[in-house]
């Protein structure tokens, strides 16, 4: 029987696109409250401009190196370059239900905010030109191979069965460790650690939170591609899993404290990035328990990370790289055939393998994603250089890098 | 003689510093929002994930020209009313000012500092 386009799929997957694309703007707020006034703009654009470069980079033949025939499961094959093909007709291997075409602009959404994640990394002292040649290659050379061996047909982590529903590899450990990496090359900004580094606008980082929340509905439910169980679980443990790591998150800032609106904000963001690969298969009530653990384990991440004096600026290997590995893990103890039957058993439900399955491809994902990044900065930090000049640096990005001011 | 009073004051104690002035015919004065720090150093606040120290804390300063007959029953009001016995409260300067010249009618020195209703037309009045 050929394939059928199904409606309800189809508008609902429409839908989860324009979601997930909100998700960048949200993520520039949410970065961009965090850093001082001077680099607003700087910290905004280094998002904004993947809507653009992988909006080109996708069509163009990122969606091809990713979803295209496989070569030897390592990467796609040229026979989508352009979105030749891509178009009205389902492709059978990916969504039997909604155009090609729709599925490969839902995945161009992905491609856009993984990148802009790891932005977070490297704010404020960032050299331009050499952000966007870094971010040209890293979708080239991280995003789109690793794409390819966790979601495209004959990808050889897809092979070994690995469970990442929504992008916990693909997006989020890859991001995390590529921001360690690129941390640790392009060094500190000038006075991390003896000057503070005041947030200068909260609000905007909680108005991002909320963005990323809702976006995020679009991101887990609609990676079920389809208008139908699947989908609605995954809404409910993407839910339940941010609202128990917000919740979490505040106690362990209140013991500390006070419970900071900053802190409970970032719980959220946390929680939502555990459970993204494990949102499809898991019971929502087992979401509560990767965000009750995924809270405390990147709040003391960001503590590690600090008292190491290293400034990965706004935590994003600590936020997704941390949580989104406990992710992986509870997708590998907490999945069940009963919420989907296109996944696998997990641990807890009689299949102790799929842990080792699980880990396999969180290693290989740490360490292709943070080799390559690390290659990619030093070379480019020995070429071009990755970092503006110091006096660049002291009178801020958005004069220096744009020409512009946030504020007037 | 004319004078003129640097009051630090926290924040939050403005509209009660600018009342009492005010009150006791003080009219004209200029507010400014500063930043800075005297011995308490700053204070922590609270991040993503713990505490860190803020040292340049957000204060008002409240300059006043006024004549040296007035300079006590000003810095009397701004004590009583800035006045909340924790570190932060602040510090008063008080310098000699040379000249005052009042840019609508060229009127200089003490002249210049006068307003129908101020503190030196009630004196006047009381005095009968």
């Amino acid at each position: 029987m050929a394939p059928q386009i199904n409606a309800g799929d189809t508008a609902w997957i429409l839908v989860s696109c324009a979601l997930v694309l909100l998700m960048t703007p949200g993520l520039a707020f949410f970065y961009g409250g965090m850093v001082r006034r001077k680099n607003v703009l700087s910290t905004l654009t280094l998002s904004y401009i993947f809507m653009a470069l992988i909006g080109v980079q996708w069509v163009a033949y990122g969606y091809s190196l990713s979803f295209g025939s496989s070569i030897g499961g390592l990467i796609g094959g040229l026979n989508f370059i352009g979105f030749q093909g891509v178009d009205a007709a389902p492709n059978p291997d990916y969504a039997k239900t909604i155009p090609q075409g729709l599925f490969a602009a839902f995945q161009m959404m992905f491609a856009v905010i993984t990148p802009a994640l790891i932005t977070g990394a490297f704010v404020e002292r960032v050299r331009f030109k050499s952000f966007l040649l870094f971010s040209l290659l890293w979708a080239t050379l991280v995003y789109d191979p690793l794409c390819h061996w966790v979601w495209g047909q004959g990808g050889w982590l897809k092979n070994l069965g690995v469970l990442d529903f929504a992008g916990g590899t693909v997006v989020h450990i890859a991001a995390g460790f590529s921001a360690l990496a690129f941390a640790l090359v392009i060094g500190p900004r000038r006075g991390f650690g003896k000057s503070p580094m005041e947030p200068n606008n909260i609000p905007l980082t909680v108005l991002g939170t909320g963005l990323l929340w809702v976006g995020w509905f679009g991101f887990n439910a609609g990676s079920a591609l389809a208008a139908n169980g699947v989908a609605v679980n995954a809404l409910l443990t993407t839910n339940t899993s941010a609202a128990t790591a917000g919740l979490v998150w505040m106690v362990l800032s209140w013991l500390d404290g006070r419970p900071s609106t900053l802190g409970i904000a970032t719980g959220m963001v946390v929680g939502l990035a555990a459970v993204t690969p494990a949102s499809g298969f898991i019971t929502p009530m087992a979401s509560m328990v990767v965000g009750a653990v995924a809270a405390p384990l990147s709040y003391y991440a960001i503590r590690f990370r600090d008292r190491r004096k290293l400034d990965e600026s706004l935590d994003v290997w600590a936020c997704h790289g941390i949580s989104s590995t406990w992710g992986m893990i509870a997708a590998g103890l907490f999945a069940t055939v009963a919420v989907n039957s296109d996944g696998a058993n997990g641990l807890f439900f009689g299949n102790p393998g799929q842990i080792g399955i699980q880990l396999l491809a969180v290693a290989v994902t740490m360490v292709f994603s943070f080799s390559v990044t690390f290659v990619l900065a030093k070379a480019l930090n020995a070429s071009i250089g990755l970092r503006v000049k110091p006096m660049e640096e002291e009178v801020g990005l958005d004069i220096s890098s744009h020409g512009e001011r946030s504020y007037s | 003689m004319l004078k003129k009073i640097e009051a630090i004051i926290r924040e939050d104690k403005v509209n009660d510093v600018v009342d009492a002035l005010k009150a006791i015919g003080i009219m004209g004065l200029n507010v400014f929002e500063v930043r800075g720090h005297g011995r308490q150093g700053g204070i922590q606040l609270v991040g993503r994930a713990g505490t860190y120290q803020v040292n340049m804390l957000p204060k008002i300063q409240i300059n006043i020209v006024l004549s040296d007959r007035n300079l006590e029953a000003a810095i009397e009001a701004i004590l009583k009313s800035a006045h909340t016995g924790e570190p932060g409260d602040g510090l008063i300067f008080v310098t000699p000012v040379e000249e005052v010249i009042r840019i609508r009618t060229r009127e200089r020195g003490q002249d210049a500092m006068m307003y129908p209703g101020d503190i030196d037309d009630r004196k006047k009045k009381a005095a009968g």
